[in-house]
């Protein structure tokens, strides 16, 4: 008898377990569960970014021919968000570093300029080719000058509160550029005019558009999906 | 209990029945936090342009009750955290295998291939008696060495998509970002194909594997081996 209840039992535990976990299903784990996966998140990110992460390695770069017909573009405001013409944009870079700097797009458009087209990775998971064109982020870095406490880099934007913080190996990959210019065209509001974050080494959500603050930090700056749940560092 | 003609034997180690149902657990998670995930861009291919390739499933929405993880990051998170235990068990598994060179019993080769035919004819009532047999028929060790290599096309697939530029060979092995996302979402279904036939087969051909399964105790028709 007592080994025929232990085989019940073991067998209930056994339909129980998936059973607990489908039963589970559509709903986000709680406040327990939901820490948990943080936590598996940030040891992910740390992978990513100490392990599967190399600041050499260079996204593909394709024919201008191979670009997709179409670029789904996305903001999180009601309205688009477009500049006030009244108020003079400029782009201010500070934080950590020795000579905070207010770029202006003419200024930007005199540094040392990248254009390539490579694949799109939405995070939803599809994808799409495009040219972008734009100063390399590194130049920016090179004029205001980091300091040794700078480890990351925050993005601000005047779409609402969307924001992005990166590592700064990623930041500073020769592939990631600050972006005023959208298959051979000037970038239009609806990718995020006058400026944008670029780059082929990171999801979309991570690209930050509509720019209006570049902040080298010491703490991890987090992000508007980032906050929310979405994996913070997004490296692909 | 009454006295049984058939012997008890031992059949699976303790690593063995561990990983087994872990993995099951585990891998009923990775498909449900899968299909979540799939939500999000329910197509395969670019924008605009979908990839020549049959999926019945284009533009469908899975049930909630299959979905694991309540929107696309929760779904994500899950998948990402799953991922640490399903490679692991599964390493845990082969390296068991291999320690004890219990693949032989296993692996499916090439001289496996006639008598798995037998087989298929015995489960068709094609043939009448059932053919001789060790620890596994043919047949059986050609549904185990598809599974151990459908799982690493699934881990393999996924690292393709999870990291399509730090990872680009392996993304090119399977024909690139797209492709190595449809291979993954294939091998769902072929995942699930393999637990209808060998629920099956442990239900309808050899019910006593399913306790041995747990236990580690055979007693059943095929005793030979141990």
């Amino acid at each position: 008898m007592t080994s025929l209840d232990r085989r019940d039992f073991l067998r209930l535990g056994i339909v129980a377990g998936p059973a607990a976990l489908v039963a589970g299903c559509g709903w986000d784990g709680g406040p327990l569960v939901k820490s948990k996966l943080a936590t598996m998140s940030r040891l992910n990110d740390w992978v990513g970014e100490n392990i599967l992460q190399s600041s050499k390695r260079l996204a593909k770069v394709y024919q201008v021919s191979a670009r997709s017909t179409a670029m789904p573009a996305y903001h999180i405001s009601r309205e688009m968000p477009t500049l006030d013409v009244a108020k003079p944009w400029a782009l201010q870079v500070g934080g950590e570093v020795k000579a905070p700097a207010a770029l202006t797009l003419e200024m930007l458009q005199q540094l040392p300029r990248v254009t390539y087209t490579v694949k799109h990775h939405c995070v939803e998971g599809w994808t799409a080719v495009a040219t972008w064109t734009g100063v390399p982020f590194s130049a920016v870095a090179a004029l205001v000058q980091p300091t040794d406490r700078a480890r990351y880099a925050r993005f601000d934007s005047f779409d609402s509160d969307y924001y992005n913080g990166w590592d700064l190996a990623s930041a500073m990959h020769p592939q990631t550029i600050l972006a005023y210019a959208f298959n051979d065209r000037a970038l239009m509001p609806d990718h995020g005019a006058p400026l944008r974050l670029y780059s082929p080494i990171k999801l979309g959500y991570k690209l930050t558009k509509y720019l209006t603050r570049v902040t080298f930090t010491s703490s991890r700056p987090g992000g508007y999906w980032e906050d929310q749940g979405y994996p913070w560092l997004g490296g692909i | 209990m009454t006295a049984s003609p058939l012997p008890r034997v031992r059949r699976h180690h303790a690593l063995v029945r561990l990983t087994h149902w872990l993995n099951a657990i585990v891998l009923t998670g990775m498909i449900a936090s899968g299909l979540q995930i799939y939500g999000a861009f329910r197509h395969f291919g670019t924008t605009m342009t979908r990839l020549p390739v049959p999926n019945p499933f284009d533009g469908y929405t899975f049930p909630e009750a299959v979905r694991l993880g309540g929107w696309l990051a929760g779904g994500l998170n899950w998948h990402f955290a799953l991922a640490w235990p399903l490679v692991i068990t599964g390493l845990t598994y082969l390296g068991f295998l291999i320690a004890t060179g219990q693949w032989r019993e296993l692996l499916f080769r090439p001289g496996d291939v006639r008598p798995a035919i037998e087989m298929q004819l015995y489960y068709l009532r094609l043939r009448k008696e059932h053919p001789p047999q060790g620890k596994h028929n043919a047949l059986q060790k050609g549904a185990y060495t598809f599974i151990v290599a459908l799982g690493a096309i699934s881990v393999l697939s996924g690292f393709a998509i999870y990291k399509p530029v730090q990872l680009h060979w392996l993304t090119s092995l399977f024909g690139g970002f797209e492709l190595a996302r449809y291979w993954h979402f294939v091998a769902v279904w072929l995942f699930i194909a393999f637990t209808l036939v060998h629920v099956s087969a442990v239900l309808l051909a050899d019910r006593a594997s399913l306790p041995s399964m747990i236990t580690g105790w055979y007693r059943g028709r095929f005793p030979s081996h141990d």
